[in-house]
């Protein structure tokens, strides 16, 4: 291991060439950052119990207990800062930490596929940064490492090196000054405009992840004056004054006051909740190789994106902002998280909710295409079957409830005789439903990128790159089999990892996807009249012989 | 090969073409009916326990075992039908399912690892799977039911070729 750079060269104004060459040790203000989290949440605590103290022996152990968790809270993140260790030679990128288990991670610069610069309030105002090196290796925490923390300044330093295009191994050329000035600026592609605020209202996972949120606040906060047995008259005058309320209000007011409680509430901390995700958005693109989304009012979040790791994006409009006109734009990229096992959408996102106009212009600004995404031919509608096979699958489930219903009410007295008609009357919301689903699907060509795209409760429109597509995954069930049809999928190093075209006319489908990439799937393609396909080899030994032979001879 | 040369309909999915050992019929079989054995011991485990004398479900034990044997006896032999693999200088090539099927597609320049698989019953079978992985989360091809030697000298060979073709679209 070298010897550990002196102080000094951290704080020079002017970093010498290969700045992260020598080990280098995070920011020490990161033990006061991380301190800061745990002790914060104290504060009510101590203050609530400093104005309701009784003079008892409560209050000291409490504050004792308080005291010792801080100081461990101090030491473990001393030590954890003591023995992180990080540095960038020419070729990789090294990690060492922990104290008790050590570990030693080396990763070659030619794989970090992202780096993300985080900072959460308490860092902002000590002026750190979070890092996170994103490899796009699949496994969660494997593929990602992270410098808690790192200054603001040399974080950024850190993120212009790592994810330059590598003209040479030496450090000398990695680091030329004139790049880093060109790079500052970057071309602004989009900005945030007030009017969004109110599409990222609308998103519904935001309404429902608030209310999460406030749920849980407020169940934590209830905790915390239970404990302390603090309120026992504040909740006896909330309970009075509410049944006294219960009782003298009409049930209808009651009813129509909680819910607008809640409607109004729910909208309110969905603005809340957008502005403080969304404020300051910028994206921007930084020389040719990378895109910068940069936004957050109390934690900053900056998320770079080479270009090269992008395959395409995503258009998905949520009902409720459908209905609005909205849409969300997001990409589809290698290296970031992938959305089905992280759920964590928001470091893939390209802009907040916007018009979808706006977001089908900036979509095509990203992959540089003139125009917007919804330039070119149309695409292919799929066949009818496919809304036959919507339809029966909604309506289906209702016939058979209505009947079962039905029939349960003939045979009993306890079942009403109405009964049967409550699955009937779903069926035509159902209807109009699964009528939207098959409009949406649909497929094509764009340029040199394939376009899906499906859904109703989240209507998807993926533009994804064709040379990014690194084989097929073709599937039929029975039914679709009876139908003639079958499901495409693209698979993809990026993003989701693969992409379908659903209930797609089998022909059609096939035909689709050795156009996307000719020449993979043609050789095991054959015309319909051909009946060759029961040319098989009975047995395996003498077959694995021919493959062997086809392969070395072809 | 064919040549479809991108003509618009008249087309299909040949199979692919080498089957599986025949052994792995056995394989899928034992599968199946240990499956079918701790269903059945469940639902029989309820009707004995259960504290009035259940008719319903002696009759839903019957069904169970009816259909439990069709599914052992059938199942094994449909997936044989439909399972095949094939390897070209330039792809390997999947089928697999029996009621639902699924083929896939890896080209030889986009694979990552070859692995080989042998659990308990397939060791006592000699048989062997072989797993070709790309890139992507969701495109592992895997070939279930080799004769060991053949699974052995196809992960070999897929090997040998990966290793010349560099680059994985990652």
């Amino acid at each position: 291991m070298n010897e550990f750079p002196p102080e000094e060269a951290t704080a020079a104004p002017t970093p010498p060439p290969g700045p992260f060459e020598d080990w280098q040790r995070l920011d020490p203000k990161a033990v006061v950052a991380s301190t800061a989290l745990v002790v914060a949440p104290m504060f009510p605590i101590v203050a609530i119990m400093a104005v309701s103290d009784d003079g008892s022996t409560r209050t000291l152990t409490t504050a004792g207990v308080l005291l010792g968790v801080v100081v461990l809270t101090l030491v473990g993140s001393w030590l954890r800062w003591y023995f992180t260790r990080f540095r960038v030679t020419a070729e990789r990128f090294e990690l060492r930490e922990g104290n008790i288990s050590r570990s030693f991670r080396s990763i070659p610069r030619e794989r970090v596929r992202s780096v993300d610069l985080t900072a959460p309030v308490v860092h902002r105002l000590l002026g750190i940064s979070v890092v996170k090196i994103g490899t796009g290796q699949k496994a969660g925490s494997e593929g990602e490492l992270k410098l808690d923390a790192i200054s603001t300044a040399r974080a950024e330093e850190l993120r212009r090196l790592l994810l330059r295009p590598r003209a040479g191994t030496t450090p000398e050329s990695a680091t030329p000054p004139v790049a880093d000035s060109a790079e500052e600026t970057g071309t602004e592609l989009a900005r945030m405009r007030p009017t969004w605020y109110l599409y990222s209202t609308l998103t519904a996972s935001l309404l429902l992840f608030t209310w999460a949120a406030v749920g849980s606040a407020l169940s934590t906060l209830s905790d915390v004056f239970r404990a302390l047995w603090a309120a026992d008259t504040a909740t006896d005058w909330l309970s009075d004054t509410a049944s006294s309320v219960w009782t003298h209000a009409p049930l209808w007011a009651v009813v129509v006051a909680a819910v607008v409680t809640v409607l109004v509430g729910g909208l309110l901390g969905a603005l809340a909740f957008s502005v403080e995700m969304w404020w300051g958005f910028r994206l921007t693109r930084e020389g040719d190789a990378t895109l910068r989304v940069r936004r957050g009012l109390l934690t900053t979040r900056a998320v770079s994106l080479e270009r090269r790791r992008l395959r395409g994006v995503e258009l998905a409009e949520p009902m409720l902002l459908r209905l609005a006109g909205g849409s969300r734009l997001t990409a589809v990229a290698t290296g970031l998280e992938h959305g089905e096992t992280s759920g964590r959408s928001d470091n893939k996102a390209l802009l907040p909710p916007a018009p979808r106009g706006v977001a089908g212009r900036i979509g095509a600004l990203v992959l540089e295409r003139p125009g917007t995404l919804e330039d070119g031919a149309p695409l292919r509608a799929h066949p009818r079957v496919a809304l036959r096979r919507r339809l029966s699958r909604v309506l289906l489930p209702a016939l058979l409830l209505a009947s079962g219903l039905a029939v349960a009410a003939h045979q009993s007295e306890v079942v009403p005789w109405w009964s049967w008609l409550v699955p009937l009357g779903t069926a035509p919301p159902a209807v109009v439903l699964a009528w939207d689903a098959y409009r949406n699907l649909g497929h094509g060509h764009r340029d040199e990128y394939l376009v899906t795209r499906y859904g109703t409760g989240v209507k998807r429109t993926v533009l994804l790159q064709r040379e990014g597509i690194i084989g097929w995954r073709i599937s039929q069930s029975p039914l679709q089999r009876l139908a003639g049809l079958l499901t495409v999928s693209a698979t993809t190093a990026a993003g989701n990892g693969y992409y379908s075209v659903r209930d797609a006319e089998a022909e059609q489908g096939l035909s689709f996807a050795e156009s996307c990439v000719p020449g993979l799937l043609s050789p095991f393609l054959e015309k319909n009249s051909e009946f060759t396909s029961e040319s098989v080899d009975s047995l395996d030994g003498t077959s694995h012989e021919r493959a062997k032979k086809r392969t070395d001879h072809p | 090969m064919i040549d479809v040369g991108g003509t618009e309909g008249g087309v299909r999915l040949r199979a692919p073409r080498h089957r599986v050992a025949r052994r792995a019929v056995l394989w899928w079989s034992c599968q199946a009916a240990s499956r079918v054995v701790v269903l059945l011991a469940a639902v029989g485990f309820g009707a004995w326990w259960s504290p009035f004398p259940n008719r319903a479900l002696v009759i839903a034990l019957i069904v169970l075992g009816v259909l439990g044997i069709g599914y052992v006896t059938v199942m094994p032999w449909w997936r044989y039908r439909v399972h095949r693999w094939e390897t070209t200088e330039s792809a390997v090539y999947t089928a697999a399912g029996w009621l639902s099927r699924e083929w896939r597609v890896a080209p030889m320049s986009r694979i990552q690892t070859v692995d080989t698989a042998r659990g308990p019953l397939q060791r006592a079978l000699g048989l062997s799977s072989v797993t070709v992985t790309t890139a992507s989360a969701a495109g592992p091809l895997t070939i279930d039911g080799l004769e060991r030697d053949v699974a052995a000298d196809l992960a070999e060979r897929l090997t040998r070729t990966t290793q010349a073709t560099p680059g994985d679209a990652t």
